[in-house]
């Protein structure tokens, strides 16, 4: 039997068949502000709310496991920087909170893109990763690549050192998004377990609570950097795991679709039949740990999906059979792009999964990808979503 | 008095319309003047300068009286006129972005 660890049963559980659910909410980050979409659910009307923080880039918005009334939103511009927004009440009013990053003690250098030393800059917050037991305590990534962390509710927040300074931190190297930490994942059955991803260095592991790093990019192998297998360097853009089997993570490099069974300590190909091994998101469904959703895109340079069909793929067993999802897509004409984090599922069942666009799109599945339509077509590129499922 | 306009998206962030004026207990300069704007909307902390060097974002400016006092040092006195509130001291986002 698997332990909870302490975990509120929401988290573990299957709601959709076990405990009674009122409705979905979808978190949208956009480049020019955040959306608010909500559904009973059935999941087939939907009402939009938005936009809020207008103007403004939302490069990501979550809520929290432990109480899903309580939001963060990381909320940027050129001009103004970055701020942090938080709301206790699902989102309909929101305050901004702490938007202090500082680097722990000396920040160092990174390498720039041509080779030579760039000292450390905060540029913004990519992620948000809120506590799957505290409300009060959130992780944020950061560019240039960094671990922060609040347990005051996003008021305060201090630098996990451990990570910069395990020892790599000064050949890291931007992609060509900037520096990001983008990817933050809790283990469900281990407090001091997070997995992490930085494009373009790579995955990295700590295993008390962030205190400590290393990197976990065995089996990693990228022909653009000149050791194809080095240690770090690679483009990961995103891994996913699902929480009833946290040792079992899955990849999508810039290319290459990639699984590890071991926590991260060695990953071994599954892109297998994909029209594209190169893409962004990649998700896991909320009740099959092997049922995996990817987006293919061209290519690093062409960054549409092939054919101009906006195909969703998914595989049914934990990678290499891939199947295509086309039911409700546009198969015509079609050159949005689907960013890391814009993919989510929800914990109904069926499971619903959902995505946005680059071409301000949000489509939605409520049969796990069987077939999907869209909750709204117009908005602002979108640059991520998040799905909570509501008691 | 000081006043001080600020734009949209900085009037949004502090709840606030219109013009802000601000009594400064000595004299008038960018820093002051950030110094009491900061410290009335709290919120506005590293929207304009940054946290910690102070420095003015890159793409934030300072206008007053017809002038772009952005390169100013931060402790250069204001102009008298605006100083005494009869022209408001400008922050503005630079002709940037889309």
């Amino acid at each position: 039997m698997l332990s909870t660890g302490g975990l509120p049963a929401a988290i573990l559980a299957k709601p959709g068949k076990e405990q009674a659910v009122s409705g979905v909410r979808v978190l949208v980050g956009t480049r020019k502000g955040a959306f608010v979409l909500t559904s009973d659910a059935k999941r087939g009307r939907w009402e939009v709310s938005g936009p809020h923080f207008a103007g403004w880039e939302i490069y990501h918005l979550k809520g929290s496991p432990a109480d899903p009334k309580r939001l963060y939103a990381s909320q940027s511009t050129g001009w103004f920087g970055q701020l942090i927004q938080r709301s206790s009440d699902g989102g309909k009013t929101w305050e901004p909170v702490g938007n202090e990053f500082v680097y722990e003690g000396v920040p160092g250098t990174h390498q720039w893109y041509d080779g030579t030393p760039h000292p450390w800059e905060f540029a913004r917050v990519w992620h948000l990763e809120p506590s799957l037991t505290d409300p009060d305590t959130v992780y944020a990534g950061v560019e240039d690549a960094a671990l922060f962390r609040s347990t005051d509710g996003g008021k305060t927040w201090q630098e996990l050192p451990g990570l910069r300074g395990h020892g790599s931190g000064p050949s890291w190297q931007p992609g060509a998004g900037g520096m990001c930490l983008h990817t933050i994942l809790l283990d469900p059955t281990d407090p001091n377990r997070i997995f992490i991803a930085i494009s373009a260095a790579g995955a990295f592991r700590s295993d008390d609570a962030g205190k400590t790093w290393r990197p976990i990019n065995r089996g990693l192998r990228s022909e653009q950097i000149p050791n194809p297998t080095a240690e770090v360097g690679h483009c990961v853009h995103r891994i996913a795991m699902h929480r009833s089997r946290p040792k079992v993570l899955f990849m999508q490099k810039h290319w290459d679709v990639m699984r590890s069974d071991d926590a991260g300590e060695s990953w071994r190909e599954v892109s297998g039949n994909l029209p594209s091994d190169f893409g962004f998101p990649i998700e896991v469904h909320a009740h099959e740990p092997d049922t995996l959703y990817v987006v293919p895109i061209k290519s690093d340079s062409e960054h549409y999906p092939p054919d101009g069909k906006l195909r969703v793929y998914r595989s049914r067993t934990g990678g290499n059979e891939w199947e295509a999802l086309t039911k409700g897509l546009p198969q015509r004409d079609c050159y949005v792009n689907v960013l890391r984090d814009a993919t989510a599922v929800d914990s109904l069942d069926p499971c619903g999964v959902y995505f946005g666009t680059t071409g301000g799109q949000v489509y939605a599945s409520a049969d796990a990808g069987d077939s999907w339509a869209p909750i709204v077509r117009d908005l602002p590129a979108v640059l991520s979503v998040e799905v909570q499922t509501l008691p | 008095m000081i006043r001080v306009v600020l734009p949209a998206h900085l009037r949004t962030l502090a709840h606030v319309t219109g013009e802000v004026q601000l009594d400064l207990p000595g004299r008038a300069t960018q820093r002051t003047v950030l110094d009491a704007l900061e410290g009335r909307y709290p919120m506005l902390r590293g929207t304009i300068r940054d946290h910690l060097t102070k420095q003015r974002r890159a793409f934030v400016r300072f206008f007053a009286c017809g002038e772009d006092l952005s390169h100013a040092l931060p402790d250069t006195p204001l102009p008298d006129s605006v100083a005494t509130g009869a022209e408001p001291f400008v922050v503005l986002g630079a002709m940037a972005g889309g």
